[in-house]
């Protein structure tokens, strides 16, 4: 019973991480990138929950703090960075500058 | 006991999968960046939660527990704000499809326009819904 529901959440998780690659691949705009790969980290967590609990250590535990604090850092300086870039170009354009 | 507990925490283990698998399937099928976003928050804040209450379950020492604890007090402080500053990025960026929205409060005139050019997506974009 527990090694079935050890293996679906594996091959679940695999699979999440599978299609946010895609997106990520694809992704039109940097913000989709950028929320992609958020969702990204959540599921590493997620697949490093599940490697603590099938081996019984905390050896990752420091790993998961980390990871929960650079996501945030990461998504903040890439969205800031967009958005002080686009209106430097909404200065010089005419149609975007009439929406100001 | 112990097995009991062993047993929830691979049960919230495989929810907590689940939970990313939904929202992996939405970021893919989703056709605009703030529904993206919606989809994107299920594992980040519930899912999370979920895997870290595993862990506790299957740990059970005060330490690792802490740690846990930490980890969820981080998480649901810090998206949040994340959300707010991709979100308000978006708008800025002009990504927001304005014909999908009945008000918008952030634009000048307050009302929708409809005209303004959208994200690069496959969906038509011109054509304002009749209910809108």
């Amino acid at each position: 019973m527990s090694t079935v529901l050890t293996w679906l959440a594996a091959a679940l998780l695999t699979a999440a991480a599978s299609l946010i690659l895609i997106r990520i691949v694809r992704g039109p705009t940097v913000l989709d990138r950028v929320v992609a790969l958020d969702v990204l980290i959540a599921v590493i967590v997620s697949a490093l929950a599940l490697e603590a609990v099938v081996n019984r250590h905390g050896t990752t535990l420091p790993i998961l703090i980390t990871l929960s604090l650079l996501g945030f850092i990461s998504s903040v300086t890439v969205a800031r960075y967009v958005e002080r870039d686009n209106s430097e170009v909404a200065e010089d354009d005419d149609v975007r500058g009439e929406r100001r | 006991m112990t097995a009991v507990l062993d047993a929830v925490s691979l049960v919230c283990l495989t929810g907590s999968a689940l939970l990313s698998l939904a929202a992996a399937v939405g970021l893919l099928r989703f056709p605009d960046l703030l529904s993206r976003m919606h989809a994107g928050t299920k594992p980040q804040v519930l899912g999370v939660l979920l895997a870290l209450l595993g862990v506790g379950l299957r740990l059970r020492s005060g330490l690792d527990v802490g740690m846990l604890v930490l980890v969820g007090i981080f998480q649901c402080l810090t998206l949040p704000v994340a959300a707010h500053m991709v979100g308000r990025a978006v708008y800025r960026t002009d990504l927001v499809r304005n014909c999908d929205l009945a008000v918008d409060d952030l634009s000048a005139t307050g009302t929708s326009t409809g005209t303004l050019a959208g994200p690069p997506t496959d969906v038509s974009q011109d054509v304002p819904r009749s209910d809108g």
